[in-house]
């Protein structure tokens, strides 16, 4: 790549990446949940995909219960503390809060939950939940993302053996080293998985299963296993000049700003990101805070159609980036790096089976930006490759197929959860997914179904 | 146009509303810039005996993040000498002619040393003397305060000490800490008093600190009880009011205290039958400046009423109080909650069904559940109404034509005495009414 924008020195990282919601004071927290009505049957426990106890873990904060209060939380959601700073908590928990009904401000669940997972964090994690004698039958988990880890934790929990295999060299999946360092940090994430650790789960780091230990290999080790393993093949943009150096992709880039490592990262001055999901906008907003003079995304709908949460939209554009709806990248020029990318301008047709309309380009309106990095952020696939190494395995729509009820997959012995099953969802559904999963997991080995 | 002048037991002021004997009323500094906020009246700060004051003397009742709900203190009477209160009060008077200034005293139970307290307050031109009964703490020890006011013979025999030497209008103001409030308003009338002030303070611990186990306010490790004030004691001091105001062996003019922040609070003790109110807490809180909302809110509320006077407001509410055996048993209500304005947070529901007579059911409704009540089981508690965040969600509505009423009282001169379970299922099912 030419043309870089240049390095940022420690402090203004740390300025530019300070967290955007900061904690709440132990005043300012205890009035907010002094302000919840403590609703029963609350509507607000029922929008969270885990189900948290939302109105009694906030009455023991304001009771000044915080350790409670941190159980109550945990046992509904073993990644609580990633999913109180990455929720979209207004499309979740805080939009369902009866408070909107009244037209006044819902309460701040997501601020009140970091609340007391920052209070079990600061005093060490002391523990909460006993786990169940061991039953001496062994469950394989593959993945050590949300997912796994709330599958993990919940058989630890019954007693069952779990065994977490990761193929990176720090777990925590997407949540360590897939969100955004001013939404939350990786610490936060390896807490989680301290905690889940501490139940008794085997962690295996740098374990690729498929390459240093086969499927097979597991099967013979554990009575079941569960496949959380997320989306591992980048979509591609399939145009040319793809291959060009200063083509990245924004998971990968994501993940080396949210690393120890933040300052090897290159970014050029002038950054395209391609797509307008809620991780496209999270390169855009991290290149820009990287220093990038110029930082657009480039998506071939219009803002209607972008899946980016309204929130994330606002927080690019406060950051100064610019948004080209209706347009394609059609090829990426330059010579030995990339120099420019050629678009071309579309129009809204009729809606397809989603009901996303579609877009067709409008002939001879191409268009060249010139840029210095190319980040593409179009979405991620399932590896096929993997998931065929699995005996009768059935994928739907790409992604693996499970029993909604039991995440059971098509083989009896495997199930799964998280983005591998929805194609790329919340880390909150992923935690919801595994923890079902576990039951699931014990119902097949206990009674047989 | 409105006039909210009062004449509470021979005392005149401007408007109902007076300082209470209390901690703003310590100094005519103090007394003199509550008179310019628009104050009408003062009862100076409780003048005789040599005291000494700790520190940490307030402790507050906080709840569910509002402050000072209620206050308790363990303040003495003034510690300051009587010569310097007593010029303080007259040159207060001689500022202030228009507004009620009201000295408060307690000296030890000796005739003498009370004709000579007295005499030297008439001398300061004030307008009234309040005799302090009520102090529950520090001063009781010593045999004044409530040790006083919870003996009604000692009430009228200090009262008349008083009364056989004043010239001005002597108000008794009384201690809650007693079981029936009347006696010793009683005892005050037989004393030859012009007028009642009620309540004191409560007898109350704040609370205990978790960690070190001490009391809450400590003072170098030790507490005690104090005297409880503030908007929580309200329901207290109208009760209790209301037993002074509605006994004809007491009929005497009432000055009301307890828990009064707001013209509202002011209006319902005036409704009971006070005719004048005093404040402590809520100044203690906010400051003096409240007196332009209390004025200001009485005086439009006589407006949009048609009142011109306090007179024809005051004890509009007395007839409205009555003993259990004489409310009618056929007044029938049942709970509806307005479905357009339920949110659903189902507060009605889990009280009613743990707390009261499981007449609520949870029913789907789209992706929420609607409570909905079942008024044929419905036995018209009302806990449902007040646990209901949401204004007029639910409402209690009347069910029965008012064609016909039976008291208690009323039923036991037709029934059988002793009445028995039998007899009163009997009445109940002709009327409809279903125990379950």
């Amino acid at each position: 790549m030419k043309n870089l924008a240049p390095k940022l020195t420690a402090e203004e990282y740390e300025e530019n990446f300070a967290e955007l919601h900061p904690p709440l004071s132990e005043d300012s927290a205890v009035a907010e949940a002094n302000r919840c009505l403590y609703c029963f049957d609350s509507p607000c426990m029922k929008a969270c995909p885990t189900h948290i106890d939302v109105s009694t873990f906030i009455k023991k904060i304001a009771s000044g219960n915080i350790k409670g209060s941190a159980k109550t939380i945990l046992s509904s959601n073993w990644v609580a503390l990633t999913c109180a700073k990455a929720c979209p908590v207004d499309q979740l928990c805080e939009g369902a809060c009866v408070f909107n009904d009244r037209g006044e401000s819902p309460i701040q669940i997501g601020r009140l939950q970091r609340y007391a997972m920052d209070w079990y964090v600061e005093r060490g994690m002391p523990p909460l939940f006993t786990p169940a004698p061991k039953n001496g039958k062994s469950v394989g988990v593959i993945g050590g993302g949300p997912a796994g880890l709330a599958c993990a934790a919940e058989l630890a929990l019954m007693g069952y053996d779990a065994t977490i295999y990761e193929a990176k060299h720090e777990p925590g999946g997407l949540d360590t080293w897939g969100i955004a360092p001013y939404k939350m940090k990786r610490q936060d994430s390896l807490n989680e998985v301290t905690i889940v650790g501490r139940l008794g789960v085997t962690i295996k780091t740098g374990v690729y299963v498929g390459g240093n230990i086969s499927i097979e290999e597991l099967l013979n080790n554990h009575d079941a296993i569960f496949l959380g393993v997320g989306l591992q093949t980048p979509a591609r943009l399939r145009i040319p000049g793809e291959e060009l150096p200063g083509v990245h992709d924004a998971l990968y880039f994501i993940e080396k700003v949210t690393s120890r490592k933040w300052n090897s990262v290159d970014v050029g001055k002038r950054v395209a990101v391609i797509g307008a999901g809620n991780t496209a906008i999270d390169a855009a907003t991290e290149a820009k805070r990287l220093g990038a003079e110029q930082v657009m995304i480039i998506y071939r709908r219009s803002k209607d159609e972008m899946s980016a949460y309204d929130f994330e939209y606002e927080l690019a554009k406060s950051d100064g980036v610019v948004f080209h709806f209706l347009a394609a990248p059609k090829r990426i020029l330059g010579s030995s790096h990339v120099e420019a990318i050629e678009c071309v301008r579309m129009k809204l047709g009729v809606p397809d089976y989603r009901g996303k309309r579609i877009a067709e380009p409008i002939p001879n309106s191409e268009f060249q930006i010139p840029v210095d990095m190319v980040i593409k952020a179009v979405g991620q696939a399932t590896e096929q490759n993997f998931f065929s190494h699995i005996p009768n395995l059935k994928m739907e729509n790409g992604n693996v197929w499970v029993n909604p009820e039991t995440c059971q997959t098509n083989n009896a012995k495997f199930f799964a959860g998280g983005d591998c099953i929805n194609g790329g969802k919340e880390v909150v559904n992923a935690a919801a997914d595994g923890k079902k999963a576990a039951h699931g997991i014990d119902n097949f080995l206990t009674v047989g179904i | 146009m409105i006039d909210l002048s009062i004449n509470c037991g021979g005392i005149k002021s401007p408007n109902p509303f007076w300082l209470a004997s209390g901690p703003p009323t310590n100094s005519a500094y103090q007394v003199c810039k509550a008179f310019e906020a628009g104050w009408g009246g003062a009862v100076w700060k409780t003048i005789g005996e040599a005291v000494m004051n700790v520190v940490n003397r307030y402790g507050s009742m906080d709840y569910n993040g509002q402050k000072i709900i209620g206050l308790n203190n363990i303040e003495l009477i003034s510690d300051r000498p009587v010569e310097v209160n007593l010029r303080e009060i007259a040159e207060t008077k001689k500022l202030w002619p228009d507004r009620a200034v009201i000295a408060s005293l307690m000296v030890e139970s000796k005739r003498e040393t009370w004709h000579e307290i007295v005499k030297r307050t008439i001398d300061t031109g004030c307008d009234g003397i309040e005799l302090n009964y009520g102090c529950p703490h520090g001063m009781s020890e010593r045999g004044m305060g409530s040790a006083v006011g919870q003996v009604p013979e000692y009430c009228t025999m200090i009262t008349e000490w008083v009364t056989e030497v004043s010239t001005i209008p002597v108000l008794v103001k009384l201690t809650p800490n007693i079981s029936d409030i009347r006696f010793p308003g009683r005892a005050a009338r037989k004393g030859k008093a012009n007028g009642i002030s009620l309540i004191n303070t409560i007898n109350t611990i704040m609370g205990v600190d978790l960690d070190t186990f001490e009391l809450n306010p400590s003072v170098d490790g030790k507490g005690g009880h104090g005297g409880y004030a503030g908007p929580a004691v309200k329901p207290i001091a109208l009760n209790m009011v209301s037993q002074v105001a509605a006994d004809t062996e007491i009929n005497l003019p009432i000055s009301a205290i307890g828990g009064i922040s707001t013209w509202r609070d002011a209006l319902e003790f005036i409704l009971l039958g006070a005719s004048s109110v005093q404040v402590c807490t809520a100044v203690m809180h906010y400051g003096f400046r409240i007196i332009e909302d209390m004025t200001e809110g009485l005086t439009h509320w006589m407006e949009e009423k048609n009142y011109r006077t306090l007179d024809e407001v005051r004890g509009k509410s007395l007839k409205c109080i009555s003993e259990f055996g004489n409310l009618n048993l056929l007044y029938k209500a049942v709970a509806r909650i307005d479905e357009s304005k339920c949110i659903q947070c189902n507060l009605c529901y889990i009280a009613c069904n743990d707390a009261a007579h499981q007449c609520i059911d949870l029913l789907p409704h789209g992706e929420k559940n609607q409570p909905t009540v079942r008024e044929s089981d419905c036995v018209g508690c009302r806990l449902c109404f007040i646990v209901c965040p949401v204004e007029k969600c639910i409402s209690m509505v009347r069910l029965d034509d008012a064609s016909e009423t039976i008291t208690w009282n009323e039923l036991m001169k037709q029934m059988p005495q002793p009445v028995t379970w039998e007899a009163l299922r009997q009445f109940q099912h002709k009327h409809g009414i279903e125990i379950h």
